[in-house]
Order: structure tokens, then C-alpha cells, then sequence
């Protein structure tokens, strides 16, 4: 018997399998490279702080000139207020889920949960859209993008909070009950901080994954090329929709526009998960990193 | 009592500390009560939230269809605004676009999807633990990219290449109905088609990297006391242990690529009725559909595109319900 | 079948961590040759690098030689794969493949070295199955999943798996550290069995085990945390049980440590 022979059938397969996987792999980073070096090389050609800091107000797409403020200010105010919603209110749910839950309520919670977690980002548009404007009969605004993006961010806020309370330690609630601490006490002074880390980068996580959302801004923004700094009246611009809207031109000067509105894009949603990542390694106990 | 005792309260001397001959002192128990009580109610308010939105949803949605001139299920048209109906009548149906959805995903998946376990298993399985974690993370970024960046570089970028390999299809396999074209190419379905299979890539790999990692060793070890290659190994014991997690994978993967909007609506050239070729321009789905025909509707036209909303949250409601089926039927099978 | 080990001089690494130390001793053909020694001795780690499997950790690297009758399983052009096909393992926890059935299970093995005819496979997978005592027990269920069988059976199901492909050595690495008495009694039968055909290394916690199903036995030791584990002494089973020539066998059989 042979200590030096394996059939090249056999090896033929094996060296054919490791080929093909690292192909796939190459594959998989060709796109990611081909759109950042796009988005960058087209991007920076209008990319400047007169870019930043002006609207399209009284500008035509055939203009060279013109910015994206009045976008960058839309998306900014609008992820805010979607945050300053969801983050409580997912806390909430998320505490209630793990601290108190049991029964009915809490099953029905976590498969909504589940189910808004698969939720197409138009259909949270069009939610809005039949409650918000045909229902309750309110114009487009801000606002009402950021409810949609409200109902995207809770289902990721949710189960992050939810999977960073499981990971405190029951002793050290435990403990904190066996001192005559009351258990809301005990959850804001002792289960909160401990899992704060975690849950502050799953909610970046899930305000990056929100800032680039088109779909439901598109249907509950309206149209405008000026700035409106308020989110409750009158429509409003958005980041996203800009790239959408200046790409739907076949004028060169708008797709540099629109270019330039992706790069900023994306730089605003990699800083926002760069800070996330660096928040939860920074945080995460010596002997993980 | 000394702060260090109490060490993991974070300010000791605020903590009220129960009188043990008295009980539960009536504040701990109040705030106790108000605490617990706002938790409940903003679960409480999750429910109410998901029931308000569906019935609103529904009540538009069945407003629409009750104007419908033709069958909501069957017909290929898309006029709610009766624009061009022969008396101004609403008249439009989900066959065509929700065709389109269908075979935009199934594209997606065919080529996202092995693309996705060769990813998944190059790094897991062929790629040193530290330089693996750091190629994981590179292909993660993918799933940051925003979709209008995928839509914009698919429309600019990616689909002029899609025009000459679209072009060879057809000459291959053009003997088929599905693959013949006009002549012309790209702006199609099948440029669509691979605009998803990047997008969901990254969703899959993610996961069934999370699940090849933890193959157990003894599966493996086993598999190499037998005489096996790494690849013969891959197919012993690190593919059958993925197998429900994977295809679970792959299933919500299809359901993101349905739901899938912008990316879509820019890349794709929406034509009316249904479209049977994939590599020439033209086609739709139910979701880009919403979002280039929502800025001209009226209010008919807006509850139509609703209606048609409710159509692909319940696709996509079946599809997340199909994965998690298959992964609990594993779980079961397993123990 | 049937072939002679000799080791010599050998090392093996975990990363820069040396698990055992110039290692040198001879199994011969159609014996059982127990590994007996404290935790930590390095026993397994020799036992591993006798079909290579210890290189399946990353990082992991090995000096000296094993020579197979007198080929070097280090040497060049020596392909691990045939060599793990013709040097068998079995395991601490029973490991049969959970999704497949029995069949498939033995079946394995001969599946990778393109074995395909239904006949030839049913005659091995039977042979094999009997060889491991477990075809009567098994010979109506065949196609059941491995994992539906009693943990003693599973690990008859591995030995089987492993005699399949008809190795020259078996290695079992503490086969019955998981198996209740009446399982252990019953491998412990097969190996008496088994030796007829095969030279078998087993590694064991258990004296008495040793001393029950062995020819020859080697006691491991390291001289304290982070050392290599070396070999103390080889010898007939029954003169290391009832008169060591070293001081440390003698403690440790008569349990004053370990």
C-alpha cells in the first residue's frame, strides 16, 4: 500500500475546490472595490466644501455648480429624530423583552420583532405613507421620513439591546438584588452600564444602516432643491434621494452631482460603522481583542 | 456600608436600601412599578404600532381594489390613474411586476449565493483564523454600501459590462426563449439579477461563516482519519453541518433581493406588461414599480401602489417564514 | 496488513510550545500497545503524530521519525492524506457523521477512495459491521441515521468506520472515556479480536484497562506545567504493572499521583 499516493482524481478536486472558494472570494471583492474607487474618483471631481455647504436652490442640472447641503442637512435631521425615537423606545422593548417578559405579550413582541426585521424598506414607506399622509392627511415632510426610518431601525435596535442584556451576567444581578436593590435600580445602575458599550454600537449600526435608506424617504420627503431646516413642515431634501434624483438625469453635470452626493454618503455610513466597531473593541474585554 | 462593598451599583449613596422590618418601602415600590410599567407599555406599543399600520395598509389597499376594472391577481397592466383606460377607469394588476420581483431574486440567488459559500468557506476553511476575521470584514463592507450607491454604480458602472456577457449568453443558450433578445442588451433583468446577488452576497457569507466556524473539530478530525482530502473533508463534515443554517441563509436572501427597491429602479428600464426576456432592456418589479410610478400618482394611484406594497410584504413575510421552518425543522432532527 | 512502528527521536509543537520531547520506542505487528500516563504527558499528541493528524491544528509541526515497517511518515514525498487512510483512528467521543446513516457511515471512507459498486460497498459495509460486533444489532436498520444508536454502539459504528477501509494500524485515542462499563467491556472484547489483524496503539486513562487489553504498555510523564512530556519506560504489559525499572511508573500505577 502506497504512503505516497493519493488518486489525482481526488487531488485534482481538492486543489480545484481551494481554487474556485479563493475565486469566489476574489468575485465577492471585485464589485466592492469597483464601486469605492467609482464612487471616489467621480465623487472627488465635485466633492468640496462648496459642495457641502450649498443647496440646489435657483440652480439648473445643467449648472456645474450647486451642493448638497440642503440634502446633507434633510438626512441628518431626519436620522436624528429617527434615533431619538427608536433608541429609547428600543430600550424599553429590549429591557422589557429580557427583564420582564414572559408569556403571550413577550412571544408576540419578538415575532413582530422578527417580522418587522424582514420588512421590505419600501413597504415601511408605504406605512407612513397610508397612516401619516392619506390617513391623518399630513403634506410631506422630514418627519415623516423619519417615522418610516423609525420602523427600520427599531427591529435591529431591538434584538441588539435584547442580545446585549442576555450577556450580563445573572450573579451580577444577583448580587445587586441580594444588597436590597430594587430591580429598576438594579437595571438602570447595574444591568445598563454593563451592557451600555455593546448596545451604543448596535444603535450606530442600525442609525449607518438607516442613512442610506431611499426607498421610504423617496415616498414621504416630497420635492425640494432648497434648504428647509425644519423637519415638520413643508418637504425636505435627503442624502440618498439626491443620488437617486441627480442619477436620473442624463446630464453630466447632475451625475457629478450625483457622484459627489455618494461619496458623501458613503463617508457619513463608514465613519458611523468605523466609530461603532471602534466603540465595541475598544470596549470589549482585554483578553477578545 | 462602604461604596466598596457595593461596587457594581454605579453610585452607591442614591440606592434606597429596604428596611428589612418594614418591607418594601412604598418609593423603591413605586419606581419600581413605573419602570416596569413603561417597559410593558413600549411592547405594548410595538403590537399596537403593527396592527395600526396593517389596517391602514389594508383599508387602502382594499379601497384600490375595489376600484380595480380588472383582476387585481391576473392582469398585467399598471394604470390605477386610468391615464390611458379606454373610460378613465383604475385598471392594473400585480402579475407582471410581481413575475418580474420573482425572477430578479431568482437570478440574484442562483449567482449570489454559491458565490457566497465559496466566500463563506475560503475564509473559514482555507484562510489562517486572523488573516480569515480580516477578509471576513472586508467582504462585511459590502453590506454597507447604501443602495442607492449599488443602483448608481450599476447603472453607470456595471451594466456596460453587462451588455457583452449578455451577449455571449445569447449566442450560447439564445435557443431559449428566455435568453433570446431584440439585439439590444443590459438595463435588464438579468443586469438587475446580478446588481442583487452583490447586494445579498454579504448577508449570506456572514452567516455561513458563522456556521462553518463552528463545525465541530470532532466532525473534522473524523473526516481526516478517514483519509481525506480538505475538500473531501468540506464535504463531510463542514457542508452537512451547515446545511439548514446555509439554506436558512440563502432564504433570506431571496427575501431581501424581493424587497429590494432603489438599487432595482435605477438599473432596471421599466416597460409595461409582462416581460419574458431577461438579458434586453425592460421588466419590473413590485417594489421599483412603487418607487418610479409613486411621484405621478394620484390618490388612486397611491393606494394602488399600496395594494401592491401588501402583495410583496406578504411574499416576503412567506420567504422569512420559510427560513426560519427550515432551520427549527433542523433543530428538531438534530435532537 | 498489519505493519511495525518505529519512532525516533521525535518532538512535536503546538506554535513554539513543545508538547513532547525526543520520543523513541517500537510497536510491533499485531499487538496492542497501551499509552498510559497522567494529564498533560503528551500521550495523545505521540498518538497523533503517528497517522499525522496532529498538523490539523494550525501551527502545529513535528520532528523526528515514524517509520512505517521502514518507511518515514515524515519523509519526503509522504502524502498525509494516504497516510491517514492507511493508519486508522478512533476517538475519544464517538464521532459518527450525523447526518448520514449507518450504511453510509461505514461506507465512508471506501466512498473517497472510489469504491462505487453497491456489492462491493454492501460486503465491506457488512464485513466491517461484523468486524465491530455490531451487524446483528444493526443489520435491520441500516439506513437509520448513526446518531439514533446507543453511545457504546456509536463508537462500535467508529471502529467499524475505521476498519473499513482496511488500515494497517488502528489508533484509538481513549475509546471509552465516554462509554458506560457494559459498552467498555464490549470494545474491550473487540480489541482482543481485532489484534489478530491489526497492530493497534491505544491511548487510555484507565490501568486496568491497560493492563486487561495490552501486550505492551508506555508510560508518558512531563516533568511539570509547560514541560514536554517524555517517554518514562516501555516494556511487557505485565512487568510495568508488577515491577517498573522506574521510580515514577511505580507512583503513578500505584496511584500516588495522577
Amino acid at each position: 500500500m502506497s504512503l505516497t499516493h493519493t488518486s489525482p482524481t481526488r487531488k485534482l478536486k481538492d486543489k480545484s475546490a481551494y481554487i474556485i472558494a479563493g475565486a469566489a472570494f476574489v468575485i465577492a471583492i471585485i464589485p466592492l472595490i469597483s464601486i469605492l474607487w467609482t464612487v471616489i474618483v467621480k465623487g472627488a471631481k465635485d466633492f468640496d466644501t462648496y459642495f457641502l455647504f450649498h443647496s440646489m436652490r435657483n440652480v439648473a442640472e445643467s449648472d456645474s455648480f450647486g451642493g448638497a447641503y440642503h440634502a446633507i442637512l434633510g438626512t441628518l435631521e431626519q436620522v436624528g429624530i429617527a434615533a431619538l425615537i427608536t433608541i429609547p423606545l428600543s430600550l424599553m422593548v429590549g429591557i422589557y423583552l429580557v427583564e420582564y417578559g414572559r408569556g403571550r405579550l413577550s412571544q408576540a413582541v419578538t415575532f413582530f420583532v422578527d417580522v418587522m426585521m424582514g420588512l421590505p424598506s419600501i413597504v415601511a414607506g408605504l406605512f407612513i405613507l397610508s397612516v401619516w399622509i392619506l390617513g391623518a392627511g399630513f403634506q410631506a415632510s422630514g418627519f415623516a421620513a423619519s417615522l418610516a426610518l423609525t420602523i427600520l431601525m427599531l427591529p435591529v435596535a431591538v434584538r441588539s439591546t435584547e442580545e446585549m442584556l442576555k450577556l450580563v451576567s445573572p450573579a451580577l444581578r444577583e448580587a445587586s438584588y441580594a444588597l436590597g436593590v430594587p430591580k429598576w435600580r438594579t437595571i438602570t445602575k447595574v444591568v445598563l452600564p454593563t451592557a451600555l458599550p455593546g448596545i451604543v454600537t448596535g444603535m450606530m449600526l442600525g442609525i449607518a444602516r438607516i442613512m442610506g435608506e431611499t426607498a421610504p424617504v423617496l415616498l414621504l420627503v416630497g420635492v425640494t432643491q432648497s434648504i428647509n431646516g425644519n423637519p415638520f413642515s413643508e418637504p425636505q431634501g435627503s442624502l440618498p434621494l439626491f443620488v437617486f434624483n441627480e442619477s436620473q438625469n442624463s446630464l453630466q453635470t447632475a451625475v457629478d452631482r450625483g457622484w459627489a452626493a455618494a461619496l458623501t454618503l458613503i463617508i457619513l455610513i463608514m465613519l458611523l460603522n468605523l466609530i461603532a466597531r471602534l466603540i465595541a473593541w475598544w470596549k470589549a474585554p482585554a483578553a477578545s481583542r | 456600608m462602604s461604596n466598596e462593598r457595593l461596587s457594581p451599583v454605579a453610585d452607591a449613596d442614591e440606592v434606597e436600601v429596604r428596611d428589612p422590618r418594614s418591607g418594601l418601602t412604598a418609593k423603591a415600590g413605586l419606581g419600581d412599578r413605573l419602570f416596569g410599567g413603561s417597559a410593558r407599555g413600549a411592547a405594548v406599543f410595538i403590537l399596537i404600532l403593527m396592527a395600526a399600520i396593517a389596517a391602514f395598509l389594508i383599508y387602502q389597499a382594499a379601497e384600490a381594489i375595489g376600484k380595480d376594472q380588472v383582476n387585481f391577481v391576473t392582469s398585467f397592466t399598471w394604470d390605477p390613474d386610468g391615464n390611458s383606460t379606454p373610460n378613465g377607469q383604475p385598471e392594473f394588476g400585480i402579475a407582471a411586476i410581481a413575475w418580474g420581483t420573482l425572477v430578479t431574486s431568482v437570478i440574484g440567488v442562483l449567482l449570489g449565493a454559491p458565490v457566497a459559500i465559496g466566500v463563506a468557506l475560503f475564509i473559514t476553511q482555507y484562510l489562517p483564523r486572523k488573516i480569515g476575521s480580516v477578509f471576513g470584514y472586508i467582504v462585511d463592507l459590502l453590506a454597507a454600501v447604501p443602495s442607492v450607491v449599488y443602483g448608481l454604480w450599476g447603472l453607470l458602472v456595471l451594466d456596460q459590462h453587462m451588455s457583452g456577457v449578455s451577449k455571449i449568453i445569447e449566442d450560447v443558450l439564445g435557443w431559449i426563449p428566455l435568453f433570446k433578445t431584440d439585439g439590444t442588451y443590459g438595463s435588464s433583468m438579468f443586469t438587475a439579477g446580478v446588481v442583487l446577488a452583490i447586494m445579498i452576497l454579504p448577508i449570506i457569507a456572514a452567516i455561513a461563516r458563522e456556521i462553518y466556524k463552528q463545525t465541530p473539530r470532532e466532525q473534522i478530525e473524523a473526516a481526516y482519519a478517514l483519509g481525506a482530502t480538505r475538500w473531501e473533508m468540506i464535504r463531510l463534515a463542514v457542508l452537512p453541518y451547515g446545511r439548514s443554517g446555509v439554506t436558512s441563509a440563502i432564504i433570506l436572501g431571496f427575501g431581501r433581493a424581493l424587497g429590494e427597491t432603489i438599487a432595482v429602479a435605477m438599473v432596471l428600464t421599466q416597460v409595461p406588461g409582462l416581460v419574458t426576456r431577461i438579458l434586453q432592456p425592460g421588466g419590473n418589479t413590485i417594489a421599483a414599480n412603487i418607487a418610479v410610478q409613486f411621484g405621478d400618482a394620484f390618490t388612486t394611484g397611491r393606494q394602488a401602489l399600496i395594494a401592491s406594497g401588501l402583495v410583496l410584504f406578504l411574499m416576503t413575510l412567506i420567504v422569512n417564514y420559510a427560513a426560519r421552518v427550515v432551520v427549527r425543522r433542523a433543530g428538531k432532527a438534530g435532537s | 496488513m498489519a505493519k511495525r512502528i518505529d519512532v525516533s527521536g521525535l518532538s512535536a509543537y503546538y506554535g513554539s510550545v513543545r508538547a513532547i520531547e525526543d520520543i523513541s520506542l517500537t510497536v510491533e505487528p499485531r499487538t496492542v500497545t497501551a499509552f498510559i500516563g497522567p494529564s498533560g504527558c503528551g500521550k495523545s499528541t505521540v498518538l497523533r503524530t503517528l497517522n499525522r493528524m496532529h498538523e490539523v491544528i494550525p501551527g502545529t509541526r513535528v520532528e523526528g521519525k515514524v517509520l512505517l515497517d521502514d518507511v518515514d511518515l515524515y519523509g519526503p514525498g509522504i502524502d498525509p492524506v494516504a497516510v491517514r487512510r492507511t493508519v486508522g483512528m478512533v476517538f475519544q467521543r464517538p464521532n459518527p457523521f450525523p447526518t448520514m446513516s449507518i450504511y453510509e457511515n461505514v461506507a465512508a471512507g471506501l466512498r473517497l477512495n472510489g469504491v462505487r459498486g453497491k456489492s462491493d460497498l454492501d460486503g465491506v459495509v457488512e464485513h466491517s459491521l461484523r468486524g465491530a460486533n455490531l451487524w446483528n444489532e444493526v443489520k435491520d436498520r441500516l439506513n437509520k441515521p448513526g446518531m439514533g444508536l446507543s453511545g457504546g454502539q456509536q463508537q462500535r459504528l467508529c471502529i467499524a468506520r475505521a476498519i473499513a477501509v482496511s488500515p494497517e494500524v488502528l489508533l484509538m485515542d481513549e475509546p471509552c472515556s465516554a462509554l458506560d462499563p457494559i459498552s467498555t467491556l464490549a470494545i474491550e472484547d473487540l480489541i482482543a479480536q481485532l489484534k489478530s489483524e491489526y497492530t493497534i496503539v491505544i491511548v487510555t486513562h484507565n490501568m486496568q484497562q491497560a493492563a486487561r487489553v495490552s501486550d505492551r504498555t508506555a508510560f508518558f510523564n512531563i516533568a511539570g506545567t509547560g514541560e514536554p512530556g517524555k517517554l518514562i519506560e516501555i516494556d511487557e504489559t505485565p512487568r510495568i504493572f508488577a515491577n517498573p525499572s522506574q521510580r515514577a511508573t511505580e507512583d503513578y500505577i500505584t496511584g500516588r499521583f495522577g
